[in-house]
C-alpha cells in the first residue's frame, strides 16, 4: 500500500525532471524565443523571462514545502496527523502576496503593451492581405503590390525527395523591408481570419475580413526572417509561411526601384506572343498554387474541391476557362486569380491546365487574351 | 386541512417567485443592449467602422495647428472580383475641417453584380472620432458589366481626436453582396444603425 | 438490511437487461452510465490525437491530408470536452452527491434519465458528421466565422449536436442545483457540504449560464449560413469578430466548468489520505466561487491579436491575472493540508498529488499568457496547446482518474488492483509529460497549432511528444482492464474502504445499495 523510499524519490525526479532543462537554456534557439532583431522584441524576451522565472521561483518554492511534505509527514515514518485545518492569518497573507507580485509583473507589462499599440508615425507603410493559401502584400506609397506563395516542392512535403533546410518557411517572393525604419503594416484578409507571425519581430496580428488592423515594427538588424500564419484558416493553414528580408535602407531603395522596372519588364513581356512551350513551362511552375486544392495531378479532393483532370472547364470553351480563373467562383473556395496573377501568368497557367493531366484542348493561351478581358 | 393551506401558500410563494425570476430574465435579455453598449463604450471595443452621422455634419471649429494624413485603401472580398480603389492614396486634413474623396469601383466581369462596401478606421483610438457623413457604405451598389463608378466620401475628423494620432487609415472592403440584395438592411451588426440605404451612387 | 431492501426494490420494479439502463431513474445507474459513456468517448478522442501525433511524428505529409488532419484536430476537441470531460463530471455528481448530502436520489430523476440518454444521439450525429460530404467539421472547434460558414453540412450536423449536448448540460446543471439546494439531510448546512458538491454546484450555475450563449453563437452561425442572416459575415455588415466574443464569453467559464468539479474531487481524496482535514474549507469555497465569477470577465484574452482597443487589452489582462489569485489559495490550501498530515499514497493519492504538481504548471504557464505582450508570441501556437492540456489532462482527466481509483470500492464493493492502478498512475504520469512538456517549447521556438506539418527544427521535440503521445494512450487501456477488472470482483471493500475517510457516501456498505439514505441521516 505504501510508497517505498525508492519509488519516492523517483517520483520527485519524474516531476522535477522536465523542468531542469528550462533553466539553462532560457537564452538557446530552440528552447525559448527566438532572439528578437525590434525593440518590442526585446522587451517582449525581458518580460517572458522575468514572468518564467517568476514562475519558477513559486513553483520551487510551493512544492519544495509539499514534497518536504510527502518527505517527512508519511504514516510509514509513523508521522501523527496534525489536526489544524485553518490560520485566517496565513491565508490572507498568501493571497496578498501573490496580488502584490501580480501587481509587480501588470506594471512593466502595461507599459510594453502601450508602447506595441503606438503605430503612429511610422516610415514606410505595408498592407498586408491573407488569402486562402498565400500573404499579398502591397507598399502603399510605392505602388508595388505581389503574392507570396509557399516555394517548398510538393515532391518534398510528399516525402518524395530530401527536405531542404528552410522547409515549409520558404516563399517564392519575400517581404522586403529596411531596416532602422518604423515599419507599418495594415493587415486585413480576403476571405478568413489569418494570422500574420513572424517570430523575431514579436509582430503577430489577425486578418479580418472586411476589418483592417495595425501593427508595428522597427528591424534592427538585416536578415531573413520567417513566419507562419498562426489562425486556423482551412486546408492549407500550415502553409502559407511569411518571410521577411530586412535590408538596410540604401538596399532597400534599390530594391524598390529595381521591382520598378521588372513591373515595366513584365508589362511588354505581356504584349509579346508566347510559344506553347514557353506557355506550359511557366504554367507548371504557377500551377504549384492550384495544386494545394486541385491536387499535383489535377485530380482534386472528392466533394471537396473538384478535378481539373478531364474537367468540363478545362475541355471546354477559353472563355469560360478564363471566367473561372480570373474571377473565382462565387461561395467556393475558388478564388478571382485576376487580382493576384499577371496576364502573362493567367494566360500560361491557363494553358498548362488545358494540355496536362490528360487534358488535350491544344490552344495557347496568350496573355493578350487575358488583357482583352480585363 | 392547516397542512394542505400550507402547502397551497408554500406552492403559490413558488410559483409567484419563479415568475418573478422568468419576467426578470426576460427583462435582462432586452437591459443586455444598453448594457453592451455601455461595455462597449467603456473598453472600445466594436468602434472600428468608425461613425456614421447621416445629419448635418456638426459645425466644428477647424482647428489649424494640426494636420492629420488620412489614407485611403480599398479591397475587394474572394467573389466579388471587381476593381476597387481609391483615387487618390492620402491627403492632409485639421481636424473639424469636411473633406471629401473618392473611391472608384469597376465591375470587370461580364455580369451584373452587387456589392455591398464595409468601411474600417485603424487606428482604433481615432476610429470614434472619424465621422462619416456621406459614405456608400452598408449599402448595396450594382453595376452593369465593365460599368465603373465614383463613390464619394465626406469625412470630418474631430477636433478632440487624441493628440498622438498623426495617420489615420480608412479602408474599404467590398464584399459580394448578391446573398444580401433582397434585403436591403441585412441584419449586420457592426453597422446596424449605421445603414444608409444606397440614396447616391 | 439496507441491501435486502435494496434487491426487494430492484426485483419488483426494475426491468431487468438493456431496458433497466434505458429506463432507469436511478442515480447510481444514471451516474454509471454517464462515467461508461465518458471512457468510450475518452478512448475516442484519444484515437483521434493518436491520428494527429501519427502525422506529426516526422516532418512531411504521411498518414492523413492536411483537410483529415483539421477535422482530427476538431472532433477530438469536441469529443473530449462534450464527450470525455463534461460527461464524466456529470457522472460523478450523479453517483456522489445524491450520497454526500444525505439524500435519496437526485430531485428531478426523469430529466437525469433524458439528460443522458439525449447524449448517444448528439454523438452519433457529431461522430457521423466525419462521414458526411467533404468530411467532418475542420474549423477548429472553436467554429470561428468565417472558416466555418465556409464548411459543408458537417458543420449544420455539429451545430446540431452543440444543440443537443448544450441541452443535456443545461438540464443536468438544473437538476443538480435543485437537488443539493433541496435535497441536503436535516443538519446538512450548505457550510457543511463536501467540496466536491460545492464545485458542482457553482459549475452547475456556470453551465446554466453559458451553455445557452454557446446554442445562440451556434444557432446565428446556423442562420448565417442557411437563412440569409449576416450576424458574423462582413458582406452583411456583420462582424466576425463578434463570434469570438460570443464564443469566448461561452468558452471561458467552459474552461472552469471543467476544472471546478477536478477541484472539488481533489479536495476530497488528499484530505483522506494526509488523515487530516481539509486546510481552510471557506477560504476553498470563496475561491471557487471567486474563480467562477472571475470566469465571465475574461473571455477576450483568447483573443488579444484580433485588434483589440488598448483599453480593453489591459482590462482583460489585469482580470486575468487575478484569476491567479483564488487558484493560488486552492494549491496553497492542498499543500497545507498534507502538512504535518499522516499520509500514506494509494493510486487515488497519487493521482491528487500529481495534479496538484501538474495543473499548476498549467496555470503557471496560464499566468504567462495572461501577460498580453508576452501573448502576442504565445498565441495559437503550442505554448497554448502545452497550456491547456496540463489544465485539461493533468487537471481534469487525471483528477477524475484519481477520483474513479478513490470511489471504485464503494461503486462496486471491491478493491481494485493496487498494484495495476500505481503502475497505470506512473505510466501516465510519465507519458502525459514526455507528450506536453516539450511542446512548451516548440510554441516558444515558433511552431503554430493546428498544423499538419512543420518545419525541420521542430522535428525533435515533435518526435518525443508523439512517442509520449503514443505511450499515454496506450496506458489508458490499462484503465479500462484494471476498472472491468474491479468491477468484475476482487477483494471485497469495507464500508469505509479508506482508513477513516470522512462524509457521507463511506457511512453506506460497499458497494452502495441500489437504494440509500431512504430515511435522511442525522448530520451534526
Amino acid at each position: 500500500m505504501l510508497m517505498s523510499r525508492s519509488k519516492l524519490s523517483a517520483a520527485i525526479i519524474g516531476l522535477a525532471v522536465p523542468w531542469l532543462p528550462v533553466v539553462p537554456a532560457m537564452a538557446d534557439y530552440g528552447l525559448n524565443l527566438p532572439p528578437p532583431v525590434s525593440p518590442i522584441g526585446d522587451e517582449i524576451l525581458s518580460l517572458h523571462n522575468l514572468i518564467m522565472l517568476i514562475c519558477l521561483i513559486i513553483f520551487v518554492v510551493v512544492f519544495s514545502f509539499m514534497f518536504y511534505s510527502i518527505y517527512a509527514h508519511r504514516k510509514s515514518k509513523g508521522h501523527k496527523a496534525a489536526q489544524f485545518s485553518h490560520s485566517t492569518r496565513l491565508e490572507i497573507v498568501w493571497s496578498v502576496i501573490p496580488f502584490v507580485i501580480l501587481v509587480g509583473m501588470a506594471i512593466p507589462s502595461t507599459a510594453t503593451l502601450i508602447r506595441m499599440e503606438d503605430t503612429s508615425q511610422a516610415d514606410v507603410t505595408v498592407k498586408i492581405t491573407g488569402y486562402q493559401w498565400k500573404w499579398r502584400y502591397e507598399y502603399l506609397d510605392h505602388g508595388i503590390a505581389f503574392n507570396s506563395n509557399l516555394s517548398t516542392p510538393r515532391d518534398q512535403i510528399e516525402n518524395r525527395s530530401a527536405k531542404g533546410d528552410n522547409y515549409l518557411l520558404e516563399v517564392d517572393r519575400p517581404l522586403v523591408l529596411p531596416t532602422d525604419t518604423k515599419v507599418r503594416f495594415l493587415i486585413t484578409a480576403n476571405d478568413v481570419i489569418h494570422s500574420w507571425w513572424v517570430p523575431e519581430l514579436a509582430v503577430k496580428k489577425d486578418g479580418i475580413p472586411g476589418f483592417i488592423n495595425e501593427i508595428w515594427t522597427l528591424i534592427k538588424k538585416p536578415g531573413i526572417y520567417r513566419g507562419q500564419c498562426t489562425e486556423l484558416c482551412g486546408k492549407d493553414h500550415g502553409f502559407m509561411p511569411v518571410v521577411v528580408d530586412a535590408r538596410s535602407p540604401e538596399d532597400f531603395q534599390a530594391w524598390l526601384a529595381a521591382n520598378k522596372q521588372e513591373a515595366a519588364a513584365d508589362a511588354s513581356a505581356a504584349m509579346a506572343e508566347w510559344s506553347m512551350d514557353d506557355l506550359m513551362a511557366k504554367g507548371k511552375e504557377i500551377y504549384g498554387a492550384c495544386a494545394a486544392c486541385h491536387g499535383a495531378q489535377g485530380e482534386g479532393v472528392p466533394n471537396v474541391f473538384p478535378p481539373i483532370a478531364g474537367s468540363a472547364v478545362a475541355t471546354g470553351p477559353v472563355a469560360q476557362h478564363l471566367e473561372v480563373v480570373m474571377n473565382g467562383r462565387d461561395g467556393t473556395a475558388m478564388q478571382a486569380f485576376k487580382g493576384q496573377l499577371s496576364d502573362t501568368e493567367i494566360a500560361a497557367v491557363v494553358t498548362y491546365q488545358r494540355n496536362s493531366f490528360g487534358n488535350s484542348a491544344g490552344d495557347a493561351v496568350q496573355p493578350a487574351d487575358v488583357k482583352a478581358l480585363r | 386541512m392547516t397542512e394542505q393551506a400550507i402547502r397551497q401558500a408554500a406552492n403559490r410563494r413558488i410559483i409567484t417567485r419563479a415568475v418573478m425570476v422568468a419576467v426578470a430574465m426576460f427583462g435582462f435579455g432586452f437591459a443586455m443592449v444598453p448594457l453592451y453598449d455601455l461595455f462597449c463604450d467603456i473598453t472600445g471595443l466594436n468602434g472600428k467602422t468608425g461613425v456614421t452621422d447621416s445629419g448635418s455634419a456638426r459645425a466644428q471649429a477647424v482647428d489649424e495647428t494640426r494636420l492629420i494624413t488620412v489614407e485611403f485603401t480599398g479591397n475587394t472580398a474572394g467573389g466579388l472580383p471587381w476593381e476597387f480603389r481609391p483615387a487618390v492614396a492620402k491627403m492632409q486634413v485639421h481636424p473639424g475641417q469636411v473633406a471629401e474623396a473618392v473611391y472608384v469601383a469597376r465591375n470587370t466581369t461580364s455580369d451584373r453584380m452587387v456589392g455591398r462596401a464595409i468601411p474600417s478606421v485603424a487606428p482604433n483610438r481615432a476610429a470614434a472620432h472619424f465621422k462619416k457623413t456621406e459614405c456608400f457604405c452598408f449599402s448595396n451598389q450594382e453595376l452593369a458589366p465593365g460599368e465603373s463608378r465614383e463613390m464619394p466620401v465626406r469625412f470630418v475628423v474631430e477636433t478632440d481626436v487624441p493628440q498622438d494620432v498623426h495617420t489615420i487609415t480608412l479602408s474599404y472592403s467590398f464584399f459580394n453582396a448578391g446573398k444580401y440584395s433582397s434585403s436591403d438592411a441585412g441584419t449586420g451588426t457592426a453597422g446596424s444603425d449605421a445603414i444608409r440605404r444606397g440614396e447616391k451612387g | 438490511m439496507a441491501t435486502a431492501e435494496a434487491a426487494h426494490h430492484e426485483e419488483h420494479h426494475h426491468p431487468s437487461g438493456i431496458m433497466r439502463w434505458i429506463t432507469t431513474t436511478n442515480h447510481k445507474d444514471i451516474g454509471t452510465l454517464y462515467l461508461s459513456f465518458s471512457l468510450m468517448m475518452f478512448m475516442v478522442g484519444g484515437a483521434m490525437a493518436l491520428v494527429i501525433r501519427a502525422e506529426l511524428f516526422q516532418p512531411g505529409l504521411q498518414i492523413v491530408d492536411p483537410h483529415f488532419f483539421n477535422q482530427m484536430t476538431t472532433m477530438h476537441a469536441l469529443v473530449m470536452i462534450f464527450g470525455a470531460i463534461m460527461p464524466g463530471f456529470v457522472g460523478f455528481a450523479n453517483w456522489m452527491i445524491p450520497m454526500m448530502i444525505g439524500a435519496p436520489d437526485m430531485a428531478l430523476p426523469r430529466l437525469n434519465n433524458w439528460s443522458f440518454w439525449i447524449l448517444p444521439f448528439a454523438f452519433t450525429m457529431l461522430l457521423g458528421s466525419l462521414f458526411a460530404p467533404g468530411g467532418g467539421p475542420a474549423s477548429g472547434w472553436t467554429l470561428y466565422a468565417p472558416l466555418s460558414i465556409q464548411g459543408g453540412m458537417s458543420v449544420d450536423m455539429t451545430i446540431l449536436a452543440v444543440h443537443m449536448m448544450g441541452i443535456s448540460s443545461v438540464l443536468g446543471a438544473i437538476n443538480i442545483v435543485v437537488t443539493v439546494f433541496n435535497m441536503r439531510a436535516p443538519g446538512m448546512t450548505l457550510m457543511k457540504m463536501p467540496l466536491f458538491v460545492w464545485t458542482w454546484l457553482i459549475t452547475a450555475y456556470l453551465l446554466i449560464a453559458v451553455m445557452p450563449v454557446l446554442a445562440g453563437a451556434v444557432t446565428m452561425l446556423l442562420t448565417d449560413r442557411h437563412f440569409g442572416t449576416a450576424f458574423f459575415d462582413p458582406a452583411g455588415g456583420g462582424d466576425p469578430v463578434m463570434f469570438q466574443h460570443i464564443f469566448w464569453f461561452f468558452g471561458h467559464p467552459e474552461v472552469y466548468v471543467m476544472i471546478l468539479p477536478a477541484f472539488g474531487i481533489i479536495s476530497e481524496i488528499i484530505p483522506t489520505f494526509a488523515r487530516k482535514p481539509l486546510f481552510g474549507y471557506a477560504s476553498m469555497v470563496l475561491a471557487v466561487a471567486g474563480i467562477a465569477f472571475l470566469s465571465f470577465i475574461v473571455w477576450a484574452h483568447h483573443m488579444f491579436t484580433v485588434g483589440m482597443p488598448l483599453i480593453g487589452e489591459l482590462f482583460f489582462m489585469y482580470a486575468t491575472m487575478l484569476i491567479a489569485v483564488p487558484t493560488g489559495v486552492k494549491v496553497f490550501n492542498w499543500v497545507a493540508t498534507m502538512w504535518r498530515g499522516s499520509m500514506t499514497f494509494e493510486t487515488p493519492m497519487l493521482f491528487a498529488i500529481s495534479v496538484v504538481v501538474l495543473f499548476t504548471i498549467g496555470g503557471l504557464s496560464g499566468l504567462m499568457l495572461a501577460i498580453t505582450p508576452a501573448d502576442f508570441q504565445y498565441h495559437d501556437t503550442y505554448f497554448v496547446v502545452a497550456h491547456f492540456h496540463y489544465v485539461l489532462f493533468s487537471g481534469a482527466a487525471m483528477a477524475m482518474m484519481g477520483g474513479a481509483y478513490y470511489w471504485l470500492p464503494k461503486w462496486t464493493g471491491h478493491m481494485y488492483d493496487e498494484k495495476l492502478g500505481k503502475l497505470h498512475f506512473w505510466l501516465t504520469a510519465i507519458f502525459f509529460n514526455i507528450t506536453f512538456f516539450p511542446q512548451h517549447f516548440l510554441g516558444l521556438a515558433g511552431m503554430p497549432r493546428r498544423i499538419p506539418d512543420y518545419a525541420l527544427q521542430f522535428t525533435e521535440f515533435n518526435v518525443m511528444s508523439s512517442i509520449g503521445a503514443f505511450g499515454l494512450g496506450f496506458s489508458q487501456l490499462l484503465l479500462v482492464y484494471v476498472v472491468v477488472k474491479c468491477v468484475r470482483g476482487g477483494e471485497k471493500a469495507s464500508a469505509e474502504v479508506w482508513d477513516n475517510p470522512k462524509g457521507l457516501e463511506w457511512t453506506v456498505p460497499s458497494p452502495a445499495p441500489y437504494h440509500t439514505f431512504e430515511t435522511p441521516p442525522q448530520v451534526r
